[in-house]
């Protein structure tokens, strides 16, 4: 990957007194700790980047610092004074202000409600003053280069528009501290130059920001420091100007990138699945592409490219409109998940604790479901047959849990994958569908998930691996298909394949 | 930690099934503290009047609920899967006023019981359309629906009431199999056993289990969630027009207002049985004791004569207390930490 | 054109005024100026009760409760009455909204503190007021004689050609409007319930709002307690009874979500009117009463028809993003 050079301030930092400081700061929840003993400093007018896996303990840090966690071990200090956030209110109060991945507004209330909402300008009666709201909300989104009407529903708004108005909200707190985690995710070239330039003018006001991301080229362009997050630890922080990116990629993954991603030499066989100018009414169009047995096929994009949509309807979740599928050179037809199951195809989902397992059900019951018809007879569940089943994939995966009836949802977040992945084997498939496989999974378990996942490619297994991060496809996928907004912008093989290559597809340029 | 990559571990690890022993698993659970408050009530009553400790006195008792406790069977799946039915005691109605109304025609009773069974199945499909095939909130559905079947049943009888049954009919509510145990106390106690198969030794159950839990992931395993929810209501339809056949030939007459509010009554018997009304957890057992518990409640109070109204002041705060109880005590044991 | 008739409120009101219409085929002094005078005074509790429910469903919750809630703030204030005839009218109004207002926060405590289920808490309280207006009564009536002239007068004194009664329900209408959009409590409510975990970040306590609604809807529980008592002249246990599953009905025809979040004054006064207008007319046009149960319910299973359609939430819209997109780019 190429660094922008960019021609920065050259004052020097120690100069600068932070506005807010963590120190030792460690958050444990049961069974992991999340945070371990963090320092970071943010300065005004300075953007600070923060780096790091997923998994590494960034979004618990951007909980504590909004006031949603109270941290169980350190202090937050602000101008030098500790602080402590009573709730979400308390750090709105202390100045902190956070754009976040997930939209946290409200689809039934106006552009204009949703900015100023917890914070609404009031009347002299105390009652909400809709008129300086609108007026205001006009303003802000008009520094946006924006047109938004603020009286109009969120719901009528697309993703792009609702992330400004998650950034106008941002911007109306009157906040010194502004957070922004991952907020290029769903953004075109265009978009992002304007994000930045509105990052400049918050610089240039004297607040302090905050920037999450794991872009490189971002990250050199529009930040100062760094501080890098690894497995809940803060484990490197300086400035970047003096920093190169090798450094920075050592610091994130602990070693040399090429010996993070294991990946076998598979023998690749014959075509398995056959997909033909696959249609959704909305969501992806003349999707075609081959899948060939022992293979991992990679599918890159930008959130919001249509790859999990893609594959949810190869899953049945959504019937596809129009196109055809083949399987072993049969046509098939997939309406629904048990369709695919029986066919052979299954799906690991992106969101393992809202799609893939019940948190409070036990794991043996997690693994056998879709399987119940193998573990019972003429309908009658054979608890025997579900622990001897568990046991065998809890055992295959390396699975680490005190029993195998405790409740799913305590384990960490690889042992969950792995009961997922275990659950799909179970029914013995054709072809794994791998959402975001190591999404929010520490570096540890990710690397053995990629073992793994290589072993059932050895075993003849295909594999259909949508992810995000580049380092994970490049080193993974023996071909790569790249998804923009709903449409096959490239089908790549792996011999000379660059990172290049794949971003330029997937931002629609060529 | 260490990232190193050793991906061959030499000593596999080895998960138990289980916890913990079997009876100190059982001793933490609601039905257990369920059965205790049974017992508690059980002695109070018998210490509050000398009529209690009958064994026709008791038999007498069971009426009370046991035809609320087998619709609550089919409702307690229903709720662990999700969903609520509130029209089941309209649907006893409509179906007690069909099989009045075929009563009147000179059906005999088998007839009427395919009747009422039939009525009961048909509502009940009704309501699995509206909310498994149009995918509608089952709460205000059946609020709908629960108008529209009484209604019926207002539009057919008016203030009237149908009388004329014939004799064996009443053997399904008033009928004794053997010595003090009614037939309905037997089938009760045949329901309950069928439906905790079903619920926890059957794939079916299983399903319903997830598809409380967590229906996104349920629908993302293969499960046929909407099947499983039609079914449902067919089932509480079913309970519905089982009870219906009861209480009409116990009663002996129709009135449109038959089954007033049991609806109500029987969420109450499910929710105070343990089975939480988010979702994804309960047991026929704890629906079973109770059920006793609020026969238990309203026959003691009865034999000190205290007025029906009153004795739901006491279902009322016994499902409050039963449920707030665990709550407030992991706050203070919380709070003390 | 078609916007408008997609907006829910306008296409309720076009509904009402064709049902009216059409009614005044079959009876000539339908749609007289009385009648609908008539019509609107009969509907002016339900009204009240269907807004203070609304403001709890808008939280995410529901209350069962409101009309034992109305038949125990009613008997008490008629007993009131009837012992003390001396105590004056508006003492025993602000009596009325302080016991429903109580009745309410229990409810709302049992749901903010313990977090139990709303459903859950309401049908215990359903029947346990229910049960203590029997118990404050003794089984026994109230009736109009035992009632002093002042109490059962109010309603019914004619102001501008309205009962008190109907102006009792519009103010209210007012006052719930005006709170809902005009106060940061009843933005919360939207807030609470359209997205709890968002309005936890933006500062909002949910449980409070949630508490706050219902002791709202207790409070008018019991202002309507008065008023119904006062107006049919009589109080005993089982008055209003059923009314509890109206005021929800009412709202889901008014286009109210029961996830919560969805809502506006509007659409369930006018879903209530929906109700009234019904059960005014059938005997008008020879339906037998008997039947208005069953018609309530049909249109509250078409109104959740319809409103599970307009609330249908959509997925990503990758296609027409790319489509608004380019023609924004082109034009550009």
């Amino acid at each position: 990957m190429t660094v922008q050079a960019r021609p920065l301030d050259t004052a020097p930092l120690a100069a600068d007194t932070p506005i807010l400081e963590m120190r030792g700061i460690s958050q444990i929840f049961p069974g992991v700790k999340a945070l371990d003993g963090v320092n970071i400093a943010l300065y005004p007018g300075k953007v600070t980047a923060l780096i790091g896996e997923n998994g590494a303990g960034k979004s618990t840090l951007v909980k504590i610092l909004t006031g949603i966690y109270r941290p169980n071990e350190g202090e937050i200090l602000i101008d030098g004074q500790p602080i402590a956030f009573a709730n979400a209110q308390g750090a709105i109060d202390a100045g902190v202000t956070a754009i976040h991945q997930e939209t946290v507004l409200f689809d039934e209330l106006t552009v204009g409600e949703n900015i100023f909402l917890g914070h609404a300008p009031r009347t002299r009666f105390g009652l909400i003053d809709w008129k300086t709201i609108n007026q205001r909300a006009r303003q802000l989104l008009a520094e946006l280069e924006s047109s938004i009407d603020p009286t109009i529903r969120l719901k009528d708004l697309s993703i792009a528009q609702r992330h400004l108005v998650a950034i106008a909200r941002a911007l109306s707190v009157e906040a010194r501290i502004v957070i922004m985690d991952e907020p290029t995710a769903a953004l075109s070239r265009k978009e992002i130059d304007d994000l930045f330039r509105i990052v400049e003018g918050l610089k240039k006001q004297g607040k302090a920001i905050l920037f999450i991301s794991h872009k490189f080229d971002e990250v050199y362009e529009i930040a100062e420091n760094y501080a890098v997050f690894r497995d809940g630890k803060m484990v490197g922080s300086g400035v970047l100007k003096t920093t190169p990116q090798d450094e920075i990629v050592r610091l994130m993954v602990g070693r040399d990138v090429h010996d993070v991603f294991p990946k076998v030499p598979a023998r690749i066989g014959g075509t398995v699945l056959s997909v033909e100018s696959y249609c959704h009414d909305t969501e992806f169009r003349d999707i075609s592409f081959d899948l060939k047995k022992g293979e991992i096929l990679g599918v890159y994009g930008l959130i919001g490219a249509g790859r999990s949509e893609l594959c949810q309807s190869l899953f049945g979740i959504t019937a596809p409109a129009s196109g055809r599928l083949s399987l072993d050179g049969r046509e098939i037809s997939i309406r629904t998940p048990a369709n695919a199951i029986a066919a052979g195809i299954v799906y690991v989902p992106e969101e393992r604790g809202r799609h893939g397992l019940a948190l409070e059900m036990p794991i043996y019951q997690n693994m056998s479901l879709p399987s119940l018809a193998r573990m019972s007879v003429r309908g009658f569940l054979k608890a025997v047959n579900e622990f001897a089943l568990a046991r065998k994939y809890a055992e295959r995966l390396d699975l680490r849990a005190a029993a195998l009836s405790v409740p799913v949802g305590t384990l960490s977040g690889g042992n969950q994958q792995k009961v997922v992945i275990g659950k799909w084997l179970a029914t013995q498939p054709k072809v794994i569908i791998l959402d975001e496989p190591t999404k929010g999974i520490d570096i540890g378990s990710k690397a053995a998930v990629h073992g793994f996942i290589s072993e059932l490619a050895g075993e003849g297994l295909s594999i259909i691996m949508i992810s995000s991060e580049l380092p994970e496809i490049l080193g993974m996928s023996d071909r790569v298909l790249v998804m923009h907004e709903g449409l096959m912008a490239g089908l790549y093989d792996r011999d000379g394949l660059t990172a290049e290559t794949l971003v330029r597809a997937a931002t629609g340029n060529r | 930690m260490s990232a190193a990559t050793s991906q061959t571990t030499t000593t596999r690890r080895q998960i138990p099934d289980r916890l913990g022993t079997p009876f100190k698993r059982l001793l933490a659970s609601w039905e257990v503290l369920l059965f205790g408050v049974a017992v508690v009530i059980f002695i109070a009553n018998s210490l509050a009047s000398p009529y209690f400790l009958d064994a026709w006195n008791l038999s007498d008792a069971t009426f009370n609920f046991t035809e609320k406790a087998m619709i609550a069977f089919a409702m307690a799946l229903l709720i662990i899967a999700g969903e609520i039915d509130l029209s089941v005691a309209a649907i006893i109605a409509l179906a007690s006023t069909a099989m009045g109304y075929a009563a009147q025609m000179g059906i005999g009773a088998p007839g009427l019981v395919a009747i009422g069974i039939g009525t009961g199945l048909a509502c009940g499909a009704f309501n699995g359309i509206l909310v498994a095939g149009l995918k509608l909130p089952s709460i205000v559905v059946t609020i709908g629906t629960m108008s529209l079947f009484r209604g019926i049943s207002y539009i057919v009888l008016g203030d009237q009431a149908y009388g004329k049954y014939p004799a064996d009919f009443a053997f399904f509510g008033q009928g004794y199999v053997f010595w003090v145990f009614s037939l309905e106390f037997v089938l009760f106690l045949f329901m309950a056993g069928l439906f905790a198969v079903l619920l926890h030794a059957t794939n079916f159950g299983r399903q319903v289990y997830v598809i409380g839990n967590n229906p996104l992931a349920a629908r993302f395993s293969g499960i046929p969630v909407e099947r499983v929810k039609f079914i449902l209501f067919l089932l509480t339809g079913l309970m519905s027009g089982i009870a219906a056949v009861c209480l009409t030939s116990r009663l002996g007459s129709t009135r449109p207002s038959i089954a007033q509010g049991w609806e109500l009554e029987v969420v109450t018997m499910v929710v105070l049985g343990g089975v939480s009304i988010l979702g994804g957890a309960g047991t026929i057992a704890g629906v079973v004791i109770a059920a006793f518990v609020m026969g238990l409640v309203t026959f003691g109070l009865g034999l000190l004569n205290v007025p029906g109204i009153v004795m739901s002041i006491f279902i009322g705060l016994l499902l409050i207390v039963t449920i707030a109880l665990p709550i407030l005590g992991r706050r203070i044991r919380n709070a003390r930490k | 054109m078609q916007r408008l008739l997609k907006n829910r409120e306008i296409l309720l009101g076009l509904i009402i005024v064709v049902m009216i219409a059409g009614f005044s085929t079959r009876a000539s002094n339908f749609a007289t100026p009385g009648n609908l005078a008539t019509i609107f005074n009969d509907t002016s509790i339900l009204i009240i009760l269907a807004l203070g429910q609304m403001t709890v469903i808008l939280t995410k919750s529901i209350d069962l409760s409101v009309a034992a809630n109305l038949a125990f703030t009613g008997m008490a204030v008629a007993m009131l009455d009837a012992a003390y005839p001396g105590l004056p009218l508006a003492l025993l109004i602000v009596i009325a909204i302080g016991i429903g207002a109580v009745l309410g926060a229990i409810n709302g405590f049992l749901v903010w503190l313990l977090q139990i289920p709303p459903i859950v808490v309401t049908l215990g309280t359903l029947t346990i007021y229910r049960g203590m207006a029997f118990v404050l009564s003794g089984g026994s009536w109230v009736n109009a004689h035992q009632m002093t002239p002042d109490f059962l007068g109010l309603p019914r004194i004619s102001v501008m050609g309205l009962p008190v009664l109907s102006w009792a329900a519009i103010a209210i209408v007012f006052l719930i409007w005006f709170v809902l959009t005009r106060t940061p409590f009843g933005r919360s409510t939207y807030a609470a319930g359209g997205n709890p975990t968002a309005a936890v970040y933006a500062g909002i306590d949910v449980g409070r709002a949630r508490f706050l609604a219902f002791v709202l809807s207790g409070a008018l529980a019991g202002l309507s307690g008065y008023l119904w008592v006062s107006r049919y002249a009589v109080a005993y246990v089982d008055i209003a009874a059923g009314f509890e599953l109206d005021s929800v009905a009412a709202n889901v025809i008014g286009g109210v979500s029961i996830a919560g979040g969805i809502g506006s004054v509007t659409g369930t006064v006018l879903g209530a009117l929906f109700l009234g207008v019904i059960k005014n007319a059938l005997p008008v046009i020879g339906i037998s009463p008997f039947a208005q149960m069953a018609i309530s319910g049909v249109v509250i299973v078409l109104a959740v028809v319809f409103n599970a359609r307009a609330e249908a939430k959509k997925g990503r819209i990758i296609l027409r993003d790319r489509a608004a997109k380019e023609s924004q780019e082109v034009t550009a």
